[in-house]
């Protein structure tokens, strides 16, 4: 499968995980801290993934100095 | 995972909530959420003249969409930090977000209008660029509200960020900054209303309404920010949050209501010693307000091409 990654952006080729949440724990990533957009879909914890899906993983935390 | 409310499939776990929720649904929650902060707290009253501080980011543009889907017309003002690509960028989704909607965006440039950019007035004013660009956005939003006759500045900030700040006060017990963080600053001399309509929603519900809610949005990180102490601030209470949901809630909403009280009097002292800025008339403990010292110093440096 195809995984985007962002800050800073990246790709990576991986065999896919049963599930997105043993996706996230495989690349250190807080579940909270993210969205989940599989082929264009957000999608749960539990959402099975294929090795035909593109993921995107979406940092979700913005900070600095806020308006 | 089902939604919690129609039993269609889930598209996004909250687990604040414990609960998973449709699109559909989670659309209408966030509607509900806001609706709710804005009754709870007396935020806006229907009729209102509403401006609300864009920044290109998935908060600032997701209650501009909130406000608007809730019958308020709010229009936006955006301010141009002169932080290269990413204030382009950023200015680029706010401006794509405006004609969108057919709403009206106000434009202020820090570099074109006032000589100096986020990294100039860092400099000059020996402080991080955080600060900098905090200063220069709360008095840009508050000194155009005023000069172009709104009501009220909404911002977007939400339950995370209202967390992480309270979290930095109380480490630091900071009691004026303690007796002020509310979600509704009420108008006083020199100072419009500003409220936070987006407090009972966090960080990642914001991302996935914008998602949803088909807004595209600036993702990337400001190039400034990394390593902040606000940033470090939330990764901390994320930590708790992981293993304990809805501490991030229980923390703000309590203080609110059971704590606030405490330390508005400190606020009030601080208040109290305010007066005019001689430079631009907004309300400052010294004679000239900061963003004006900061503007008196960074200004003609970049004049002279020292920034």
């Amino acid at each position: 499968m195809l995984v985007l990654l962002r800050n800073p952006r990246r790709e990576l080729r991986i065999d896919a995980p049963p599930n997105v949440e043993a996706l996230l724990a495989g690349l250190d990533i807080a579940p909270e801290s993210v969205l989940v957009i599989c082929n264009d879909t957000l999608v749960t914890r539990d959402a099975r993934l294929s090795d035909s899906d593109v993921v995107e993983i979406r940092p979700v935390i913005s900070g600095g100095a806020h308006p | 995972m089902k939604c919690r409310r129609c039993r269609q499939p889930a598209v996004i776990d909250v687990r604040r909530h414990n609960a998973g929720f449709c699109a559909e649904c989670f659309l209408r929650l966030c509607r509900e959420q806001v609706r709710r902060a804005i009754d709870d707290f007396a935020m806006i009253r229907y009729g209102e003249r509403v401006l609300v501080a864009v920044s290109g980011g998935k908060d600032s543009l997701g209650l501009w969409h909130l406000l608007r889907q809730l019958g308020y017309p709010a229009d936006g003002l955006y301010i141009g930090l002169g932080i290269g690509a990413y204030s382009d960028e950023s200015r680029r989704f706010a401006r794509s977000f405006a004609s969108r909607e057919g709403a009206k965006l106000i434009e202020v440039d820090l570099p074109g209008d006032f000589g100096f950019d986020v990294a100039g007035g860092a400099r000059a004013a020996r402080r991080v660029p955080c600060s900098a660009c905090g200063l220069s956005k709360r008095h840009l939003f508050n000194s155009t509200a005023i000069d172009r006759g709104y009501d009220v500045v909404a911002t977007g900030h939400n339950l995370d960020d209202e967390a992480a700040v309270l979290f930095g006060n109380v480490l630091r017990w900071e009691t004026g900054y303690l007796g002020r963080q509310h979600p509704v600053l009420p108008e006083s001399p020199g100072f419009k209303r500003k409220v936070k309509p987006l407090v009972r929603l966090g960080e990642r519900e914001m991302a996935a309404y914008c998602f949803l809610a088909g807004i595209d949005y600036i993702i990337e990180e400001c190039p400034m920010a990394e390593g902040n102490r606000h940033l470090g601030y939330k990764a901390a209470l994320d930590s708790i949050e992981e293993r304990s949901p809805g501490t991030k809630a229980a923390f703000v909403f309590g203080f609110l209501e059971r704590a606030r009280d405490r330390f508005t009097g400190d606020a009030e002292e601080e208040r109290e010693d305010l007066a005019p800025c001689t430079g631009c008339g907004a309300p400052t403990p010294g004679a000239v307000c900061a963003f004006c010292r900061m503007q008196e110093r960074a200004a003609p440096a970049a004049r002279s091409g020292r920034t």
